[in-house]
């Protein structure tokens, strides 16, 4: 019996001291979950009531209208111009600043001298002010005072309207997104590089991989996957969100030849304040969100296992 | 092999890389250069970089006379210190509990988490501007704020780094009867430096650079941060006055730029550390 009692007691303070393990576990972790509920859960979930809704901001009252503003949203020829505009965007901007970022990482690693001058020179604009940025952007594309056509002029090209012409906007704003994005890109990528066992490269030459390019193929890529994976989800996800040059620059302009997701909302939201058709807008944007993550776990799952 | 003088190689690749430099750094170049011209050498000469008449004195004075630079500035860094405040603040506890402390709630806490990675503001936007605009605290600093207080990349971040941090640390802690919130304090923090630095590099950037929720929350100058400000700076300037708005932008970008410059090194460590574990 003494022995059975003398057993349960250290027994009971340890589940005490669990208790009030778990006690102040709560303590630290309340605040950032009530927080996390008022500025995360709530909003969701409130944005996806309110697609089924009419609600007009400035007006009392509203009603439920079901799927209406979906269905409404599959004719709607701005928002479907400005899906349009957001892929052909992200298919510019996310590929082309990947493999520039990629390049750039490459040529750095692998050259010894002003390696950090050309590291600061890429990674500037990552630093600095967007809407500053654009603005300086908006200058060099200025079509007649403007440095750019000026230096095609003098090579005897016409210059475009860059920003000015629906037909050129898109992609004058794809050369800022890629020039704002290449730098964090090439970051990414240098440390994905530095991380790879110089013995491998040794290893492949001794193997047959003669020439760099080979290298390149049997060691730098592989190794580099779970770097570019992620690097792929970033840009993509960031390119979907673009939003400062587009408000700062066109306006969604010419003629809405530059409407972007983000900036559709924007306009119905907080302009026109038609929040009920604008939370309908949202949720598709969060959905298209959902999916590129889904999609960057199924891939994650699927390969990418050398570490 | 690798370091032997010139090769073709070699030379191909500066070239290539210093061409590159060029055009990543025209912007920059074309800036500082516009910014000292006088109208009409910005609409004669656009491509000599060196202005014919040095007017940087009358753009920046014309600049500062419509743009309020040190408010505008001053709201920056109110702005982004305090979300950087609440930040840690809220995410270190929770982040040191989540990894350390055993708590029944911890899975649901943890799915919380990736959910939340998954929602940027401008999905909890409109129901947000809602509720300020009911509780009248639109042009508030606290409505530029409090949205931010809460940062589920945080908690990410500083949980990844806990999990790595020795067990022995805490439990001599312990032992030494110092209670949990001591311990995060003066034991976690101390340690959580590095984390920390890489943490407020990603968090300042973001929100000096916002655009977005500044511009929904905001509409008096009393209150812009930097972009906001510029952004009325230009719909002000109807006209192609680049000089003056070279100027503004000049001064505006300066501030981050040149702690980017001074402190080069922690930026790239701490978007490495942030983006990678993002």
């Amino acid at each position: 019996m003494a022995s059975v009692v003398s057993m349960a007691a250290p027994h009971d303070s340890a589940a005490a001291h669990r208790r009030s393990e778990a006690q102040i576990a709560w303590m630290l972790v309340l605040p950032a979950m009530i927080l996390l509920f008022l500025f995360v859960l709530l909003p969701v979930a409130s944005v996806i009531v309110l697609g089924f809704t009419d609600f007009e901001l400035g007006y009392g009252k509203f009603r439920f209208v079901g799927f209406e503003n979906y269905a409404h949203l599959i004719t709607d020829r701005t928002f479907r111009k400005s899906l349009w505009n957001t892929t052909v965007y992200a298919a510019i901007v996310a590929p082309v600043s990947i493999l520039l970022g990629l390049g750039i990482a490459m040529l750095i690693e692998s050259e010894t001298a002003a390696r950090s001058f050309f590291r600061t020179a890429y990674f500037l604009p990552v630093a600095s002010l967007i809407v500053a940025m654009a603005t300086v952007w908006q200058y060099m594309f200025h079509p007649t005072i403007g440095p750019i056509n000026a230096l095609l002029a003098l090579v005897g090209l016409p210059g475009p309207n860059w920003l000015g012409s629906s037909g050129t906007v898109l992609y004058s704003l794809s050369i800022i997104g890629v020039w704002q994005s290449a730098g964090f890109n090439m970051v990414l990528f240098l440390a994905g590089l530095t991380a790879i066992p110089r013995e491998l490269y040794a290893a492949a030459e001794v193997d047959g991989a003669r020439s760099s390019f080979d290298r390149f193929l049997l060691v730098t890529w592989p190794m580099l996957g779970p770097t570019t994976l992620f690097v792929i989800t970033i840009s993509i996800t960031n390119a979907v969100k673009v939003f400062e040059t587009v408000k700062t620059l066109t306006d969604g302009g010419p003629n809405k030849a530059s409407e972007v997701l983000l900036f559709t909302i924007y306009q119905e939201g907080f302009v026109y304040l038609r929040v009920g058709y604008a939370s309908a807008m949202t949720v598709v944007f969060l959905l298209i969100l959902v999916v590129l993550m889904f999609l960057q776990y199924r891939v994650l799952d699927r390969r990418v296992h050398y570490t | 092999m690798m370091t032997s003088a010139f090769s073709l190689g070699r030379i191909i690749r500066l070239t290539l890389l210093s061409l590159g430099a060029i055009v990543f750094l025209s912007p920059y170049v074309f800036m500082i250069s516009t910014a000292g011209k006088a109208q009409s050498d910005i609409f004669t000469s656009s491509l000599s970089l060196i202005p014919a008449h040095l007017t940087y004195v009358e753009n920046f004075a014309k600049a500062l006379s419509r743009v309020p630079m040190a408010r505008l500035l001053w709201n920056g860094v109110v702005v982004c210190g305090l979300i950087f405040f609440f930040q840690v603040l809220v995410a270190i506890p929770c982040a040191y509990a989540m990894a350390k402390l055993r708590f029944g709630a911890a899975r649901a806490m943890m799915v919380l988490v990736m959910l939340g990675l998954l929602v940027p503001i401008h999905a909890t936007a409109l129901p947000l501007y809602v509720a300020f605009d009911r509780a009248s605290l639109l042009n508030s600093y606290a409505a530029l704020v409090a949205p931010f207080a809460i940062s589920v990349f945080a908690i990410f971040m500083f949980l990844q780094f806990f999990r790595a941090m020795p067990d022995d640390l805490i439990h001599a802690a312990r032992l030494d009867g110092m209670s949990e919130i001591g311990i995060v304090a003066r034991v976690i923090v101390p340690n959580a430096w590095p984390a920390v630095t890489a943490f407020a590099i990603f968090s300042v950037v973001a929100h000096w650079n916002d655009l977005y929720w500044p511009l929904i929350v905001i509409s008096k100058q009393d209150y812009a941060t930097p972009p906001l400000g510029l952004m009325y700076f230009r719909a002000a300037e109807a006209g192609d006055d680049y000089g003056a708005l070279m100027a503004a932008t000049l001064m505006i970008t300066l501030p981050l730029v040149a702690a980017f410059l001074l402190a080069q090194k922690r930026f790239v460590e701490g978007i490495t550390m942030t983006g990678l574990k993002g």
